[in-house]
């Protein structure tokens, strides 16, 4: 039985490295298609969604498989629950990189505007938390797990500068209030995926070490204050 | 915040020798009043001779040797004084294989009261038909009880024995692998019956099935070629146990 599961196992770890793989690429893509205003590759991002989903809902089954075969305990059980939760967050990244897409495909077809300096900082900073957490993944890596987790503030802080940010460019170019908007829901957008990134990063750890990391630094705050 | 739990018997040190060969390697461990410990470990691991030193049940095998205290109502029941037909009576013993004896159902689960020296009919009957509801099998077995228990199935069979052991009342029941002879059916009202037992009994469970501990019991135990290697609650130890010796055993990667 053990070097069958132990096979089943090795499927769906390279079943979750290619499609991270396959996300993080469309995150990627999304992007750039925002930043150069490439109509085509942002209803490139749109089409290849579905395979995403697709992609998803194998993985989940063959998860499901395993419990419902196997009855795994300890680690392989620990492995399984993170990969399903793990999959669900590729597949939500992949729907935020669709939503990012959405509005660079409105972008290209309007006049040019600039994208804030700051914008672009987040969408990159952002992609390399992904990276990170990927990383963390593939290499069961808790430090790097942690660092995931330690960036996602610096990213909710930018959200809420470019929220600012839109908010005085809107009362001073009132005319361009469709465009800016559309930056704060893709200041939302890159949020999301950091968050999302952030939840793969805690299951990493929950993987490795058996502890729950959600909520860790919230439980933290509330112990501080004074009720 | 945690509370102190009941320990309703400890063992301290405890060595065991077959002749020559020591099967047990300074064992320490309490089991704790109206829990469910399992104890879980490979074939050859000391679990089922652990078992068996609880009621003295070894002393029977002859060559066989004790070093260590089992304490239990703070006695050591290795102790010069120990009367074990008496020990025996509180600490009771379900084995592998349904072993009913040859008689009707009614005269095997009334046979220790009667040794006991209960004579009272009424007495008995009220005990029998209370030990075999309480063994879940009553329903099964109230218009046949004058019949021979070999003619009732696997399940039936081990749950009068669970039966018999119950009609003298015991405060600890050792469960010796009771369902592994059993199909799926009868092994879920033999574990259904054991998570019904703790509420007023002591269970301590040998078993090779991982689920099976997993399901019913409070607290795990695994052994390992005659050493007590970990032992915690039961939901810890199947999702993070702390030792790798154990994840390698309960995920089945070991040897």
């Amino acid at each position: 039985m053990t070097i069958h599961f132990v096979r089943e196992i090795d499927k769906i770890k390279t079943r979750i490295l290619s499609l991270s793989a396959y996300v993080e690429e469309s995150v990627t893509m999304a992007v750039k298609a925002l930043i150069t205003r490439d109509g085509n590759l942002a209803r490139e991002v749109i089409q290849r969604d579905f395979k995403i989903d697709e992609a998803e809902v194998e993985l989940e089954e063959e998860c499901l498989k395993l419990l419902a075969l196997y009855q795994p305990v300890a680690h392989d059980l620990r492995f399984i629950i993170a990969i399903l939760k793990i999959n669900n967050d590729l597949e939500r990244i992949g729907d935020q990189a669709v939503n990012i897409a959405y509005r660079a495909e409105v972008f290209s077809r309007r006049e040019k505007i600039e994208i804030p300096d700051i914008m672009l900082t987040m969408a990159e900073k952002t992609k390399s938390m992904l990276r990170l957490g990927l990383d963390a993944l593939i290499n069961l890596d808790v430090k790097r797990a942690n660092d995931v987790c330690k960036s996602d503030d610096v990213i909710d802080n930018m959200h809420h500068d470019i929220y600012s940010l839109v908010k005085n460019e809107v009362t001073k170019h009132p005319e361009h209030f469709s465009t800016l908007f559309k930056f704060t829901e893709i200041s939302h957008q890159l949020e999301r995926i950091a968050d999302l990134a952030t939840n793969i990063a805690e299951e990493v750890i929950y993987m490795v070490e058996g502890q729950i990391a959600r909520h860790r630094g919230k439980a933290m705050e509330s112990k501080d204050k004074d009720f | 915040m945690s509370t102190q739990k009941d320990i309703k018997i400890s063992v301290k040190n405890l060595d065991f020798f077959y002749g020559k060969d020591q099967a047990l390697f300074n064992i320490s461990i309490d089991f704790v009043a109206n829990n469910v410990t399992a104890l879980i470990g490979p074939s050859g691991c000391g679990k089922s001779t652990l078992l068996r030193t609880l009621n003295r049940m070894n002393d029977i095998i002859p060559g066989t040797r004790v070093k260590g205290d089992v304490i239990f109502d703070n006695e050591n029941i290795y102790g010069p004084k120990i009367d074990v037909v008496k020990l025996r009576r509180r600490i009771g013993m379900v084995f592998q294989r349904p072993n009913p004896f040859p008689k009707t159902i009614f005269n095997d689960v009334a046979y220790g009261l009667k040794i006991n020296g209960m004579k009272n009919r009424t007495e008995i009957r009220d005990r029998v038909e209370h030990s075999l509801k309480s063994a879940a099998v009553w329903d099964e077995v109230q218009t046949r009880l004058n019949q021979s228990a070999l003619g009732l199935s696997g399940g039936q069979q081990q749950r009068v024995c669970i039966a018999r052991a119950l009609a003298i009342e015991p405060e600890i029941i050792l469960m010796d692998e009771p369902a592994s002879a059993l199909d799926p059916i009868a092994t879920q009202k033999i574990e259904e019956l054991i998570v019904e037992l703790k509420q007023k009994y002591t269970i301590i469970i040998v078993t090779h099935n991982m689920q099976q501990a997993a399901r019913v019991s409070d607290t795990t135990a695994f052994f390992y070629i005659g050493k007590l290697i970990e032992t915690g609650q039961t939901d810890i130890m199947f999702t993070r146990p702390k030792l790798k010796q154990t994840e390698d055993y309960i995920t089945g990667r070991f040897g």
